[in-house]
């Protein structure tokens, strides 16, 4: 082990501070190392949040180490871990990811009582009847009527969308927001998508050719990676 | 080898009681061997119903106990000898029969019957495990009410999950001048949510509730609407394609008959 050669180089740009983590050494020497060069004069302490860029290179650190490293990160108080970058991932990651990024085609009725959820994008052939749910971590696409409860997004993905040949839900569910169909009878509208206006923090409808504004990036694989 | 057919709904008194006596009156006056099994025990009324009450000897728990044979339980029909009843039992609960149990009597029936109709209890608990159990097909029972249709499309999905295929609908007591005013489901509406093979309509008739009180099922009058409709039942259950009856001398109503019958052969 070379002991002159440095663990972690700091640089600073425009957006901030990249630190930059040598991919040979061990990482208690990159911690000690992080510690020393806070507490010296590399940040001072009069000025403004400074933003943080993490670059891992092929290393790969588990939950514990990254919690470790952003504590001693965090306890300067004038630092914000802006992104932690790293070139590998875990295989159950990188499954997980490819999961998030299928489509799954299901072809039924999904009837009142029933429920169908997949992780990643769900494309359903049939309909979903009233008193029947389907949901989905990522978007759902109905080839069918939406008659019942569609939840998109289900781990809290607000970019995900809900679409529907003929959408006409009791409730419609996207990331953490909720909206139900009024309390007197409706009819449905076709072609359709439902996806989060962020500006009134709630779930609006419009039609299925607004999507490609609302969202040009639906199928992105970069979305869902910064989605984690 | 007979087939049995289970006439289930999930919603309670939509008219599976009064569908089976006509249906299987009318399986047997068009010549066929039929058994109909009552399960819906604690609650039975399909004896009532065929004007068979003061006959009944031993129920279906008697048999399933074992205290008689199959044969001594049946009831026959005061009209037909090739009509017969297995009762339930009035002072027994569900859990006195077991759906092995239930396999068992229709798997010895099979060999004597053509047709053995099985009387479903409402809800989706045990009584409905029973009655599915030794089933080929099922009709579902369904008035055109939204709370109907929900808990047909609930029984449809659960039925789907059995070896019974897709199972067939019967629409009962329609109203035309309700349907017509847009305060009851219309029969596309209907056959739209649950996506299934209409086996027959029938409308909501005095003359039925009339029948059922003096013991006599309206499929034995010659003439009025509802018995020509499980007559029609019966005969597309045979295999005949046979259009959809008229309700009501309506123009919309034949069109959709016409629209039935365009998809279907
Ligand atoms: N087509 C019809 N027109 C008029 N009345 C009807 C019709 N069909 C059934 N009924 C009446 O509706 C009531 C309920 O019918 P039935 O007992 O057959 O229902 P069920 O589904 O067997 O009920 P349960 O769930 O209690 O077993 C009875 O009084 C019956 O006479
Ligand atoms: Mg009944």
């Amino acid at each position: 082990m070379n002991n002159n050669k440095q663990a972690i180089t700091i640089k600073g740009t425009k957006d901030g501070l990249t630190f930059i983590i040598d991919e040979t050494c061990s990482f208690d020497q990159i911690l000690k190392e992080l510690e020393t060069k806070l507490s010296s004069s590399v940040v001072d302490k009069d000025h403004p949040m400074v933003k943080v860029n993490i670059h891992l290179g092929n290393r790969y650190l588990t939950k514990e180490m990254k919690d470790d490293f952003l504590q001693i990160v965090r306890s300067k108080n004038n630092l914000i871990i802006n992104e932690i970058t790293s070139n590998v991932i875990t295989k159950h990651e990188a499954k997980e990811w490819q999961k998030d990024l299928e489509v799954s085609t299901i072809t039924r009725m999904v009837r009142a009582g029933q429920t169908v959820h997949v992780q990643g994008d769900l494309l359903l052939v049939g309909d979903v009847n009233p008193g029947g749910s389907v949901s989905a971590t990522g978007n759902i696409y109905i080839l069918g009527r939406l008659n019942g409860i569609a939840h998109a997004g289900l781990e809290g993905d607000r970019q995900a969308v809900v679409v529907a040949a003929y959408m006409n839900p009791t409730q419609l569910r996207i990331a953490d927001l909720l909206s139900r169909s009024p309390d007197f009878a409706t009819e449905g509208v076709y072609m359709e998508c439902a996806y989060v206006d962020e500006e009134h923090d709630k779930i609006l409808i419009d039609r299925i050719q607004m999507l490609s504004n609302l969202r040009p990036n639906l199928r992105s694989m970069e979305r869902r990676i910064s989605n984690g | 080898m007979g087939e049995a057919i289970v006439i289930t709904s999930g919603k309670g008194g939509v008219g599976k009681t009064t569908t089976t006596a006509n249906v299987g009156t009318s399986l047997a006056l068009l010549g066929k061997n039929v058994c109909l099994i009552d399960t819906d025990i604690g609650l039975r009324n399909l004896d009532v119903v065929l004007g068979l009450e003061n006959r009944i000897v031993y129920d279906i728990v008697d048999v399933v106990q074992g205290r008689c044979k199959v044969k001594q339980s049946l009831v026959k029909d005061k009209r037909f000898d090739c009509l017969h009843l297995l009762p339930a039992s009035q002072t027994s609960d569900k859990s006195a029969i077991t759906p092995e149990g239930i396999r068992d009597i229709i798997n010895e029936l099979k060999s004597d019957y053509d047709y053995i109709l099985i009387d479903c209890p409402a809800g989706i608990e045990q009584g409905y495990k029973n009655a599915i159990a030794g089933a080929d097909k099922a009709i579902v029972v369904t008035t055109p009410e939204k709370s109907s249709v929900r808990d047909a499309d609930r029984i449809i999905g659960l039925l789907e999950k059995e070896d019974l295929g897709t199972p067939h609908l019967i629409i009962n007591r329609i109203r035309t001048h309700m349907v017509k005013t847009g305060d009851m489901l219309d029969i596309n509406d209907i056959i739209g949510i649950l996506a299934v093979d209409l086996l027959g309509i029938v409308a909501d008739d005095d003359e039925v509730i009339k029948s059922s009180h003096h013991g006599e099922p309206i499929a034995f009058q010659p003439n009025t609407k509802a018995s020509i409709s499980y007559r029609n039942i019966a005969r597309r259950i045979l295999g005949e394609s046979v259009p959809l009856m008229s309700l009501e001398d309506d123009k919309g109503m034949m069109s959709k008959v016409k629209k039935f019958f365009g998809i279907k052969s």
